[in-house]
This record gives structure tokens, sequence and C-alpha cells, in this order.
């Protein structure tokens, strides 16, 4: 039988706020246990909630680029449970009425096309603490510092059909969160996280099979590798005659499989009822409009400008607006050697590649947009040839200072005086007086030889196109 | 004594009764312990209360919007400033088992 | 040293007539000496109580002018207290000091009070008759094998046997009012987000509200002048010019119009209780109030929306007392599950796990329309009722409760019964409004107290009419024979 799969993710983004969703504690990351953990955080008795203006700002920001309606009010409800790393016994986030609802984003398939995915709401709400397994023996410690800072959950409608297509998705959800400025993104650190409801039915079948969710999937490789293991434990199962059940499966990176957690299992019921400590979120026309003013331009936008500004490929401005940091890097190079398309193939090729290499992050790049610039800006003006430019870029990625510098102190100025080269080109021809005569008798791959020659004795800093000119001139005899 | 059950306010509609295995259920939902007799108590108590608050059924709440707050206020909100400073030790100070900074509970199985 | 009023003693203090130290030592004297036949206090602070007054001594002397500068006051035990343990009248709370102070103490403080202690109460407010304190049941300075009232029983009874000039209460369905009806003296519970919530423990948030309780309706305003104002930590804190709620005291009751809800005087009403409410409503007509009969259609389903929605806000609330970050937690617990639920069944009292049962069922799947979204119908059916009547009039009055106090132990075993002794003050709690008891007469030895109803905010004209009822007569002023 020919199986389709079936995926929706919900996805947590910790928004980057200084404080956390309802307390003035900070939101850090890896302070000592408890020490960002203040009384609202703790749960003590008859501390109150206040809603930090800056996450709302965020969701909205969040709900405008993906084009979805941002509820004028939206209300915060108590999610009832008992766990050790939930201080309250009930976390808040938004239930019946979250603040944004029906939006979208498109993804771009292997094959070039493009799809729509559903995002069917995105609520607010306040992360859990961390329970400690490690260092104590019948014991679990408890760390409140990362409880009630703020996340957003984004869930998707089920409209994604492999796991390349969530893949896919979730890149492209991680990019514009940090286009748009709310999160850092930072997957190690569980600023963003995934959980993926997967199923699977007979192909051209229209109701869905029944769903496991997947949980604990914090990169983008245990996305993929969990829903394609998901996707065959539920084939294997339905066709060896077995049923899916619907349960929390928990995904194993290091056995790469997914198992049940049906001890988490046991009759959750939320008890959610409106949060009496928090009032409806009231969101205006104005503060709309504010937060649209404050929309950075998103990665799609970016794209279309790309090609149609720079002339860039479709397939190359994808590659420089999958990240706003490298989309804004490639821009700064752009500008300051004025050759878009020398500073794509730059920005893509060598600078990439020697950042892939040093696995540092592009702010920690030791070549500045600047630098690269004046580089790229000695190629258009033929100070120096392309080849020479990779030897000058590996001696600035090793801090050996800018271009010019380089340049001068290694002797790597381009030759384009004339009467220069036209010295060097008579040289060779003396020394080499067979091959003259083999090529003058019509052997014109000779041609090849006598260049190469010319730019050893000038260790490649002869200018090309004038050495092509002038040596074909002086062995035509002219 | 007076009675205080008025005819024309509290008219019952029904006997609602709870036995002991739906009280256990809320029980172990709200993480009571409770032991057979409790439940059994409990029983008998809460379906008098539920007998109690189905008058509610009574009213004509159609159209009626739910009301969840007494004032028809919306949410004010907080500038995002970190106010709070560490007070781990003085909070810890009342805590029943801490170490390390860290809350202790028995071991949890995930 | 002779017995006076709040509002004396701050005149007093000023003049330099006496000082806060003698005034906090002759209370803490009387506390010493009588309230082992009343219990009203869980804990006294007499140390504490001793360096505020003299703190506020040399305030006092600088010439420093502050609303409550020296004068002794008493603390609902619900109410955080840094350093001082806060027990909520809960052997869960029984080892917890609280590390941070409640806004409303801490407005007090700033105000120059002085605590003397904190005060019993039922266990969580959760209760009606004060018998639910893990510290034992207080009794009623009239009649000690009568209830002083509850929740704010302590409160009540400290203030009654003037063992404390004033004290603040909470109430969430009649917990200041009803115990101020039973016990002689004046209560008010002010409109919903006028005082702030922060560090009051929680029973059902969008009821629960604090206010004063103390001997007359000016000593109310004083207090009241203290205790409200906006929070920016209570996001259900409202947001208004400060009030001087002692401004409206001397207001003419010319013209006044009044109603009684026809629905406040039917069955069930002591016959007793309604007398004296009768002749107290001729005081306020001689004075020039028009008395106008209303009424309230849904308020009799008042009680039973209450015992839905707080029970539910309060199954939540109370989710947080588990054992792990302060209060009760068992011995040697086997497993987490052990932890949570013997923790809790130690450290909570029969009502309170009533109450948690009650709420926890009226949310969970399948029931949360059939309750709770109903309730919440209901409170809004209930509140524009109200809404409805003040269209037509200035306040409305009726008797704080049914009857006068019962005895101890009477309704322990009908939890249904000790609901209704709420009958008249619970549907003002769901509707949000200010609403005041005050002493309005006599059955026999017992005090029976009056309740006034005002729209939104309108607390000062409450004590207005309560004032000027307190200037015709002495009710407010009579105390209880063994205490004089």
């Amino acid at each position: 039988m020919q199986w389709e799969t079936v995926i929706g993710l919900e996805i947590h983004t910790q928004l980057n706020t200084v404080s956390k969703i309802f307390s003035g504690a900070a939101t850090a990351y890896g302070a000592e246990p408890n020490r960002q953990a203040c009384a609202v955080d703790l749960g003590l008795p008859g501390v109150l909630p206040v809603l930090n203006a800056a996450v709302v700002e965020k969701a909205v920001m969040l709900g405008l680029a993906i084009d979805a309606r941002i509820a004028p009010r939206s209300v915060f409800a108590r999610k009832n449970y008992f766990y050790p790393d939930l201080p309250k016994g009930y976390q808040i986030s938004q239930y019946e009425l979250p603040i944004v609802e029906q939006g979208y984003l498109d993804i771009d398939l292997e094959d070039g096309s493009r799809k729509r995915i559903g995002v069917t709401r995105a609520h607010l709400e306040e992360d859990a603490g961390k329970s400690l397994h490690e260092g104590f023996t019948a014991m679990t410690g408890i760390d409140l510092n990362r409880a009630g800072t703020p996340l957003v959950e984004i869930v998707s409608e089920p409209d994604m059909r492999s796991a390349k297509e969530a893949v896919a998705y979730m890149k492209k959800l991680h990019a514009l969160v940090r286009y748009l400025g709310i999160s850092d993104g930072n997957m190690q650190e569980g600023s963003f996280r995934c959980d993926a409801n997967v199923s699977v039915r007979p192909r051209g079948r229209t109701e869905f099979g029944t769903r496991a969710e997947i949980k604990n999937l914090n990169s983008f490789r245990f996305v993929e590798r969990a829903i394609n293991f998901e996707v065959e434990r539920q084939i294997d199962l339905i066709e060896s005659g077995g049923t899916v059940v619907q349960e929390t499966r928990l995904y194993d990176p290091d056995r790469d499989e997914t198992r049940s957690m049906r001890s988490k299992e046991e009759a959750n019921d939320y008890r959610y009822f409106p949060d009496p400590d928090l009032l409806p979120v009231v969101i205006h026309a104005e503060d709309i409009e504010a937060a649209r003013r404050r929309l950075p331009e998103l990665p799609d936008a970016k794209r279309e400008r790309f090609i149609s500004a720079y002339g860039l490929s479709a397939y190359d401005a994808g590659s420089l607006t999958a990240s706003r940091e490298l989309a804004d890097y490639f821009e700064a190079v752009a500008a300051g050697c004025n050759a878009p398309k020398l500073a794509a193939n730059w920005v893509m090729g060598d600078f990439s590649a020697a950042l892939n290499r040093s696995e540092a992050g592009l702010a920690q790049s030791p070549v500045s947009a600047e630098a690269l610039a004046q580089l790229l800006s000695r190629i258009q003006d033929e100070t120096i040839s392309g080849k020479i430019a990779k030897e000058v870029f590996d001696a600035m990625w090793s801090g050996e200072g800018e271009a010019d510098a380089i340049i001068e102190a290694r002797g790597l100025k381009q030759i384009t005086d004339t009467a220069a080269i036209d010295a060097i080109i008579d040289e060779v021809i003396a020394a080499n007086p067979s091959q003259l005569e083999q090529y003058r008798s019509g052997k014109d791959k000779l041609f090849g030889f006598f260049v190469g020659q010319v730019m050893k004795k000038t260790r490649g800093q002869a200018n090309p196109a004038q050495v092509n000119e002038r040596l074909r001139a002086r062995l035509q005899g002219d | 004594m007076v009675t205080l059950r008025s005819p024309a306010l509290y008219v019952d509609i029904g006997t609602m009764s709870l036995n002991s295995d739906e009280v256990r259920r809320i029980a172990q939902l709200a993480r009571l312990a409770v032991d057979d007799r409790e439940a059994e108590g409990f029983a008998a108590g809460l379906s008098d209360i539920f007998d109690f608050v189905e008058a509610l059924d009574a009213a004509e709440i159609g159209g009626v919007e739910p009301m969840a707050h007494p004032l028809d206020a919306e949410q004010r909100l907080r500038p995002d400033a970190v106010t709070e400073p560490d007070q781990r030790e003085l909070f810890q100070a009342i805590a029943p088992a801490i170490d390390g900074g860290l809350y202790l509970v028995p071991r949890v199985i995930e | 040293m002779k017995l006076d009023t709040l509002a004396s003693w701050a005149r007093r203090l000023r003049v330099r007539d006496i000082s806060s130290r003698e005034l906090t030592e002759f209370y803490l004297g009387r506390i010493d000496r009588l309230d082992s036949q009343l219990n009203s206090f869980i804990s006294v602070t007499p140390d504490l109580a001793l360096a505020a007054a003299d703190a506020a001594d040399e305030r006092l002397a600088r010439g420093e002018e502050a609303p409550l500068l020296g004068l002794p006051v008493a603390q609902k035990d619900i109410f955080c207290t840094q350093g001082v343990r806060t027990s909520c009248g809960s052997k869960m709370l029984d080892n917890f000091i609280a590390p941070y102070t409640a806004t409303v103490v801490e407005r007090m403080n700033t105000a120059g009070a002085v605590m003397l202690g904190k005060t019993n109460m039922d266990e969580f407010a959760m209760g009606s008759s004060n018998e639910t304190s893990h510290y034992g049941p207080v009794r009623n300075p009239w009649d000690p094998e009568r209830v002083p009232g509850g929740s704010s029983g302590g409160s009540a009874a400290a203030v009654a046997a003037r063992l404390v000039p004033a004290a603040t209460g909470t109430d969430t369905g009649g917990s200041i009012r009803q115990p101020a009806a039973f016990c002689g003296i004046t209560g008010v519970k002010p409109t919903y987000g006028r005082v702030s919530r922060y560090g009051m423990i929680a029973f059902a948030s969008s009821l629960d509200q604090a206010g004063p309780m103390a001997a007359s309706a000016e000593d109310c305003a004083l207090m009241l002048n203290a205790m409200a104002g906006f929070d920016p930590r209570d996001s259900t804190s409202v947001e208004r010019p400060a009030e001087d709620f002692t401004a409206g005291l001397r207001a003419d009751l010319k013209g006044l119009r009044i109603g009684l809800p026809r629905e406040f005087f039917g069955e069930g009403l002591d016959p007793g209780v309604r007398a004296a409410i009768e002749a107290a409503l001729a005081v306020l007509r001689e004075r020039g109030a028009e008395l106008i009969e209303i009424s309230l259609p849904n308020s009799g389903l008042s009680v039973p929306a209450y015992y839905v929605v707080a029970p539910a806000e309060c199954s939540s609330n109370l989710a947080r007392y588990d054992g792990v970050r302060f209060g009760h937690r068992c011995d040697e617990p086997r497993d987490l599950t052990d932890l949570y639920t013997r923790s809790r069944a130690e450290g909570f009292g029969a009502e309170v796990k009533r109450r948690i049962m009650i709420g926890t069922y009226v949310l969970s799947a399948g029931y949360y329309d059939a309750y709770y979204l109903k309730a919440q119908k209901v409170r809004r059916l209930i509140a524009d009722d109200f809404r409805r009547a003040f269209g037509q009039v200035d306040v409305i009055a009726g008797p704080t409760s049914p009857e006068t106090p019962f005895r101890l132990g009477e309704k322990s075993a009908d939890p249904v019964q000790m609901y209704l002794s709420d009958i008249y003050t619970i549907a003002v709690n769901l509707a949000g409004l200010p609403g005041l008891s005050m002493p309005a007469g006599t059955v026999g030895n017992l005090p029976v107290g009056m309740q006034l109803i005002g729209n939104y905010f309108d607390e000062a004209r409450l004590l207005g009419v309560a004032h000027q009822f307190q200037q015709e007569t002495d009710w407010h002023a009579r105390m209880p024979a063994p205490f004089v």
C-alpha cells in the first residue's frame, strides 16, 4: 500500500525579553540554580502575575509576519497539573482565545516549488523550570530559573507531508523569529523547541490516521530523524495488523528511536479556566500599526529585492536571505565594493566556507563586511586578480590585517604596466626559441605554455587579460 | 432555628450523587490522599452540595456572556525590566528540602 | 486608661496626650489578659509592636503626619508579613515565615500603623464561623458559646472586645461583613480592585477583597484611607486617584434613596433580625432617607453560583501547596505522588479539602460547561440585577446575615446550611460591589448587623450613611460586658 505522512508541528519559541512574562526576574541563561526565581516565579502564597509589555509586542510582530489575525481580545487561562517544575500547580497559558490566529508560512521545496503551511494559532505562555537528576541518588533537584520565561507556542496545521517539509517549515520559522528579533532561536539552550504530531494514512484517503505526539525535538536533524523513524514505526505497525494509539512519545537521539511516555499520560485533565489574576489582553488598532512599523524587511520580501535590485539568481537570493545576519553582511559587502554579484559569490563561497571551517558564528567572523568589501574592490579595480584575492583573504582570516596592507606587504599588486609586461614577454620568447618556432608553424596550443611562463616570471601578478593580449601580438611577430 | 431553603429560590431538581470511585478520581486530580472512609464521607457531602448547586439550572442564561471578572477592565502591561533581585537564600530558608540551591523532590522518573 | 476609638486615639497621639508606646502597651496588655477567652490571635508580636511604636513616637515628635501614625492594629493572618509567621489559619503554613510583606500591610506600615499581631481566621478564609482554623475556633465576645462568624472571625472578635482598635479582614463571600455583624462592629468590603491583593493569600482571586474592621464607620474610613490605592503588582488593582474616605462622613441623608431588596426580607430571615433591621431603617428614614422596595431577582442563585466559582478558583490557587518550596511536607515521602498527596492531605483541613474537591470536579472534563460556565453566566445576571437597581437607588440596605451568631458546632455537620449563612453577602462579591456591615440592634444579647451595598467605588457614600446612623444610635459603641 502507498502511505501518506501527515505532520503538524507545535513550536515553542522563547521570546528574548530581559525579564519574565509575569515577573521582574531576569531571564538570562546559565545563572546558578534558583538565583533568577523570584517570589512570583516560585509561586509563593499571595503573589500575583503582571504581564510584560514586550511579550505582547513580540507576539503581535510574529502575528503580522505570518499574515495572521491579531486577536483584539485574548485571555490567559490556567492549565492545571502537578509537576515539580511547575511551581504554582498550573501553567499560565492561552486556551480558548489566543493572541494570534490563522496565519501561514510559505516554504520552498527541493523541486523549487513553494508550499503554504497554515499556522492555526500562536499563543503566549510561561515556561516551566527544570528537573535535574544528575548528582542525586533518590532525589531530583528543581531549578526554577526558567520558570516564567516567556514562550510563544506556534501551532501549525497538519499540512506537512514529509520530514523534509517539516524541517523546511521549522527552519523558515526559525529564520523568521530571528529576523523579527523576537527570539535568539538558540536551540542548544532550548529557546526553540519542537513537538511533532505525526500520523500516516493510505494515500488518497482524506481522514487523518491516529497521531502520535513526539516531544523533545531540539534540533533540525532530530526532527527529521524522529519523524522518519515514527513514520516507519507506524507503517510497520499497521501493516503487521496493529493499530496506532494516540500517545505522547519521546525521541531518544542516542538510539535514534521514539518511545512511549505512557507514564506521563495518566488521565490528563488540565481543567483550563480563565486566570482570575489576569484580565483580558486588549490590542488596539494603533498597537498593531505601531508593531507593523517596527517590522523589519521579512525573508521573502528581502529575497525578492535581492533578485530584482542585485540581479541575483533565485537560488543565491534564497541562500543569502536564509538568515538576517548573512543577508545584512552580504548587503554591507555589496554596498562597500559596488559589485553585488561578486559579493554574492564571495559571501556564499570563500567566506561561508571559512566560517563553516571555523565553526564560529557570523558575529565572530574575523573578516568584517567592510574588510571583505575592500578586498573585492581590489579585484574590481584590477589591483589583484581573483586568484590572488583568495590568498589575501586567507591572510585576512588569519588576522594579518586589511587587504591593502597584505597586498602591499606581500607585493601582490598586479602588474599592469604594458612596457614591463612586454619586457617580460620578450625575455620569455628569447629563452624559448624552439617553442616559438613550433607555435609559429601552427601549434596554437603552445600559447598556454607562454602564458604560464609569463605568469610564473611575474609570480602571478601580471594582469592575465593584458598578458594574453600582448603575448598574442608578440608571438605573431608584430 | 430558621430554615433557609426557600422553595422559591431553591427548587430541588433531581438528586445528584457522586460515588466513591468518582471521589477518588477527583482526589487523585487534586493530589489529596483519601482513605476509603474519607472517600465515602466526601461522596455524601459533595453530593449534597452538588444537589444544591443544581439550582443554577433554573437560571435563564440564554445569550448571557460569562463573567470572569467583576470589573470590565483590560490587562495592564508592565515595562520589560529586571526589578527582582536574587533572594535565593531568603526564599530557601523556608524550603523543606534543598541541596546546592535546588529544591529536592523524590526522584522523578521520565 | 479608658478605651477609645481609633479616630480619637489618632487625635490624642497628634497632640501628644498619649504616646504610641503607652497605647501599644495598653492594648498588648488587654490581649495578654483577655484573649485566652477568645482565641482571636494566632500570633502576637509585642517586640515588633513596641519597636514600631517607638518609631512612630519619633515621627510624631518630629511633627510628621501620617494617617495611622502610632495606632495599634491587627492583621488578619492571611496577609504576608515578612519575618512573621503567616499561617492563613492552616497547618499547611504553620511553619511559613513570609519572605515578603503584603502591599496592604506595607501601606499601613508606611502610614505609621503599629501591628500587634496576626488574627485567627477560618483556614484559607474558607468558612463562616471560624471553626475551620487549625488554631482552634474563635469565640464570640458576646457569648463564648457562639461563633464570631468567619472567615475574619479573629479580627472581628478582637475589635469587638477592644483588644485592638482596628483590624484588617478579607471578604470573598461575606468574610468581613458577616463576622462584623456577628460581633457588633463595622466592617467594609471595598469595590473589587480598590485594595491590592498582592501578598494576601488567595482563596478565590476574582472575589477576594481586603477591607477594614473597626468599631465605627469613621474608624473604618481612616483605615481604608491607608489600605486602598493602586498597586502595580496586582493586575486587578484599579488605577484611580486617591480618595479621602473620611470626606463624605458628614454627608446629609436627606433625599438619599435606599433600596430594600424584596429577596433579602423573605423567608429564612430570623424575625428578630428583621425587627432590628426595620427599626434601623426607620432611623435612616427619620434622617431624610427615602426607602424604596426593589428586586434583585437572581440573588437567590448567588450562593449556588458562588459555590462553583469560588471552589474552582480555590482548587487552582491552592495547588501551589505541594510540600516542595515552602509549607508542610510529609515525612519520608515514598515517591513524588506520595509527597503531593500526603503533604496536602496532612496540611489541609476538611473544609479546605472539600472545596478543593468541589472546584476540581466542576472544572474537570465534561463538567466545565454544566457548572463553571453556567455559574459565570449566572454571575453576570446577578451583577446586572445590581446595575438595574442602582439606576433607581443610591444604596441598597438589608440584613447582613439572616440570623444572629449560631452556636459553635451547630452547622459543622451541614456544609450547605453553613454556606447559606452568607446568603445576603455573597451576591456583592460576585458583582464586585462595595458592601458595609454596621451594628444595627440586638436580638437578646446578640448583635445584629445591617448591610449597606453601594455602587462601584461608592465606599465613601456607604461610610457616610453608616456614620450618620452612628451619630443617631449607640449600637456601635456598645461592648460585650466581660471586656469593658
